[in-house]
């Protein structure tokens, strides 16, 4: 059996009456690359809080590099551990940057934090890490308010590749940026890929996006798994009504928003009825789709 | 010659003396037709909202224009505060971003769509009762019940039909709309742009539609300006500006956006959008283009007409960019 660097079985977490994450399962290879979609309420940001440990889930499955988390971390040194394995980067470069504190110093806080370093040692790391996403010497002195948004998303992601995880969890993580600049990140982002074997996981709502930097896609709708494969075949020939509804969003010249507003809401009245079952385990291996 | 129902002509905004003293706008000319629906893209700092916002007389504080903003051949820059405020509400409406911030959360859903009819003398009563039909024109469910609601009782995307209801308020000729789904789900971002665009088309609205999305102005206008560094740098047709980008900016920012029909890989413009403060001499754009020549960073290209585009580019003629 292979052993995937992120495995997620039957993950459930309800906010009091609420039900966000319903049953979600899929698993990623090393290296690989997964998107997670929906829209804002599909359960797509809960599950990726889960797996970083800022929620937790009320049943359900989480194994990284084969270690499960689902339990709560006991001991410092459990915590730690489960940190170095999985990343985030968020959407906000002006609000996950703190404004007083420089670059370099962000970079190294979680080498000081991880490993036992000199700190020679871990200035090297530092200019290692910041010329990996292409930072200078002096942006490294510098505050983040100085630094433009796409620089700021280099920090972070400096900052996640630090602790050299298995897993990078990329929570909207183009989603500020411009677009000349969001495609500059990610350049950088396949680069990396390419180079340390890191595994992503994309949350996103953007298709068009997803159809260029994911190998497999997982559409969540309401909580649950609603289709999951290959990005390829997901985009071209969509199962579910959902999946479909998602593409027929994307705005492109000849575009029919009052068609999509239609479908919408027939697709909302139809899964009032019956709403989608929870799907089937380990989805992402192959064409999933539920009913 | 008809006048037109929007013209901007050599708009240029900088901010007075002081710390902050800097240029915004240079020399931004643009026009909106009657029942018209024209787009303005551009990233972030390259002035495309403050531009939208000069039309309602929304300059930045401390700043000074020069130029013509004409509606309907009347000029906002010079026109007094009592008529301004009787155009802003009655002629010209704006969508701003985001509904949650621009929507009183302490009043109701009610008062915030009446507010411009109570001001302009209209009854309470009758007030009310043109909100709640707008608030039905919009798609918003039981409407006599929304009058009474507040706004942490919508979810953003109703939230936005409440504020597209509130801006037909006054009837206007010409609708603004500043990103005005940037903050939604690509769902719900359909759905109010075909709220938006049916509305348009039935009360034959100009609409000046703001977006740093491309596709998005493709999909819905029938002309895009693209601006950059507080510069117009391209105004063509929509199918003129995808089939056949003049300008290396535009042709790159079509290269940026990821495609869902295209195995193309997005492709970064190297370096970062500059505001107009931070541009150097001549075209604002050489330090970033793979076209540029010595001359480009001495002189500005001024807009030039080719094959009924606008651009301003000196190798614009040489160039063409698939």
């Amino acid at each position: 059996m292979t052993e995937y660097a992120l495995e997620v079985e039957h993950l459930r977490k309800t906010f009091g009456e609420h039900v966000a994450v319903d049953g979600v399962s899929f698993a990623l290879r090393p290296g690989g690359s997964l998107a997670v979609v929906g829209e804002s309420g599909s359960g797509k940001t809960t599950t990726a809080r889960m797996l970083v440990g800022l929620e937790r889930p009320d049943s359900g499955r989480i194994r990284v590099a084969g270690r499960d988390r689902s339990n709560a971390a006991r001991g410092r040194a459990t915590r730690l551990a489960r940190a170095r394995e999985i990343q985030m980067v968020f959407q906000d470069p002006y609000l996950s940057l703190d404004p007083r504190v420089t670059v370099a110093a962000c970079v190294e806080e979680p080498l000081r934090l991880h490993f036992a370093m000199t700190p020679a040692e871990r200035r090297a790391r530092r200019d290692e890490l910041l010329a990996r996403v292409g930072l200078g010497e002096r942006e490294a002195d510098a505050l983040p308010r100085r630094l433009s948004g796409g620089q700021r998303q280099r920090v972070a992601i400096a900052r996640a590749l630090a602790t050299e995880p298995k897993v990078l969890i990329l929570d909207e993580a183009t989603a500020a940026l411009d677009v000349s600049i969001q495609a500059q990140i990610l350049d950088l982002l396949a680069e990396i890929r390419r180079d340390t074997g890191v595994g992503y996981l994309f949350v996103t709502h953007n298709l068009a996006l997803v159809r260029h930097v994911a190998d497999d896609i997982l559409v969540l709708y309401q909580g649950r798994v609603v289709e999951s494969g290959p990005t390829r075949d997901v985009l071209t020939a969509p199962e579910h009504p959902y999946t479909r509804l998602l593409l027929h969003s994307v705005p492109r010249p000849g575009w029919d928003p009052a068609g999509i507003a239609a479908d919408r809401r027939a697709l909302a009245t139809a899964l009032r009825k019956t709403p989608p079952a929870p799907a089937p385990d380990r989805a992402s291996e192959r064409r999933s789709v539920t009913p | 010659m008809t006048t037109r129902l929007l013209e901007i002509e050599n708009l240029t905004v900088r901010l007075a003396a002081g710390k902050a003293a800097r240029p915004i706008l240079d020399g931004v000319s643009l026009h909106v037709e009657r029942g018209e629906a024209v787009g303005l893209v551009g990233e972030s700092g390259s002035g495309k909202s403050v531009t939208c916002r000069s039309v309602l007389g929304l300059l930045p504080e401390g700043s000074r224009a020069s130029g013509g903003v004409r509606v309907d051949g009347e000029d906002i820059l010079t026109m007094s505060s009592t008529r301004l405020r009787d155009l802003r509400r009655r002629g010209v409406s704006m969508i701003f971003q985001d509904p949650r911030a621009s929507i009183n959360p302490m009043r109701r859903i009610g008062d915030f769509v009446a507010e411009g009819m109570r001001a302009g003398g209209v009854p309470q009563k009758d007030a009310l009762k043109r909100a709640e039909e707008l608030l039905e024109s919009v798609g918003i469910r039981e409407p006599r019940a929304a009058l009474r609601r507040y706004p942490h009782e919508f979810s953003g995307g109703m939230l936005q039909r409440v504020m597209i209801a509130g801006a037909l308020a006054g009837g206007p000729r010409l609708l603004l709309a500043d990103e005005p789904t940037t903050a939604l789900d690509v769902t719900t971002q359909a759905e109010v742009v075909s709220i938006l665009t049916g509305l348009r088309a039935e009360r034959d609205m100009g609409m000046l539609f703001v977006t740093h999305d491309l596709e998005l102005a493709a999909a819905i206008c029938d002309r895009i300006y693209v601006m950059y560094a507080g510069r117009i740098v391209e105004a063509q047709s929509t199918e003129g500006l995808f089939s056949r980008p003049r300008h290396p900016y535009t042709s790159g920012l079509l290269a940026a956006t990821p495609r869902l029909e295209s195995d193309q890989p997005p492709h970064g413009v190297p370096g970062r959008p500059v505001s107009l403060a931070e541009a150097p001499s001549g075209c604002a754009f050489a330090a970033r283009c793979a076209h540029a020549r010595p001359g480009c960073t001495e002189h500005e290209p001024g807009p030039r007409e080719i094959d009924g585009a606008q651009v301003a580019c000196l190798r614009a003629e040489e160039l063409i960019h698939d």
